[in-house]
């Protein structure tokens, strides 16, 4: 197992996000795989915020639209409204 | 995509999402829909200045996230710091254990899709005050980059950073709560009769 420091350890979580956001570069993106590599607790955390991000956006994917709101968009795209009244 | 019949039928897919994100936004079905249909009425206007090669999902976001900053925003007049907390980093992942033990040894992601429902997830996305909430909205649940969030909102990619650190934090303690109402954790060890999400001090 690598050693990890605490410092190691806070650099990687402060990274946390934009590592799942994927708006790290590639060798900060390797740095964090290096140390999850090593690090059971960091990875674990990782992880955690991975699937909790995985939910979200699931559970706010769900609503149903109301029957007639297809209907009145395609009424946008008719004729009489593409001009710019 | 050369015409605008293209134009409109590769629109009409992205209803449904937009039609989610609305209701995250409006907060209700009524002005949801008004808010999608003005959204596709202002693309259908404005499609000559749409560019080909654009990303047309993109595109369409930032018209609905525009008409909403611009028709509904100034109806609530809640400031946006109001009800935002300081809340430490890791705040739902911290007390997670409670949680997780609570449930068993199911994976991970079982877990959290059985610990939070459908409307306790949209509600705590739902609380949160407008200047925070469309950055989550936008990254977590629509899953835009930075980049992209930063010209929708028209605000610096550094604050869509430290608005999406915040938000997503005030996001979990929310979710945390729910979970804890439901009765998810007094199960577990520390003295669950008193509630006290906020000032407590166990880590470090």
């Amino acid at each position: 197992m690598t050693e990890c420091t605490a410092n190691d350890c806070n650099d990687t979580l402060r990274e946390l996000e934009q590592f799942l956001d994927e708006e790290l570069s590639d060798g900060a993106r390797q740095t964090i795989h290096h140390h999850l590599e090593g690090c059971p607790d960091c990875l674990q955390a990782f992880d955690f915020h991975a699937e909790l991000k995985t939910v979200i956006a699931a559970k706010c994917h769900t609503d149903q639209m109301p029957p007639g709101l297809l209907a009145r968009i395609e009424r946008c795209f008719g004729p009489d409204v593409d001009t710019t009244a | 995509m050369a015409d605008r019949d293209d134009f409109a039928t590769q629109a009409m897919q992205f209803a449904p999402q937009l039609y989610s994100a609305a209701m995250r936004l409006t907060r209700n079905s009524a002005d949801a829909e008004d808010l999608v249909q003005d959204t596709y009425l202002r693309a259908w206007r404005s499609f000559n200045t749409f560019q080909e090669g654009t990303n047309l999902r993109a595109w369409l976001y930032r018209i609905l996230t525009n008409s909403f900053i611009n028709k509904y925003r100034a109806k609530q007049r809640r400031p946006d710091e109001a009800g935002m907390d300081n809340i430490e980093d890791l705040y739902l992942y911290k007390r997670m254990s409670t949680l997780d033990s609570a449930l068993g040894n199911r994976s991970a992601e079982d877990t959290m899709f059985e610990l939070f429902t459908d409307d306790e997830v949209k509600q705590a996305l739902e609380d949160l005050p407008e200047n925070f909430r469309l950055p989550v909205l936008l990254a977590d649940v629509e899953g835009f980059a930075y980049k992209e969030i930063a010209e929708m909102l028209e605000i610096p990619v550094g604050t869509v950073m430290s608005r999406l650190h915040r938000g997503r934090k005030q996001m979990h303690k929310l979710l945390y709560e729910f979970a804890s109402e439901r009765g998810l954790i007094s199960s577990n060890t520390r003295d669950s009769s008193s509630d006290t999400s906020t000032s407590e001090s166990e880590h470090d």
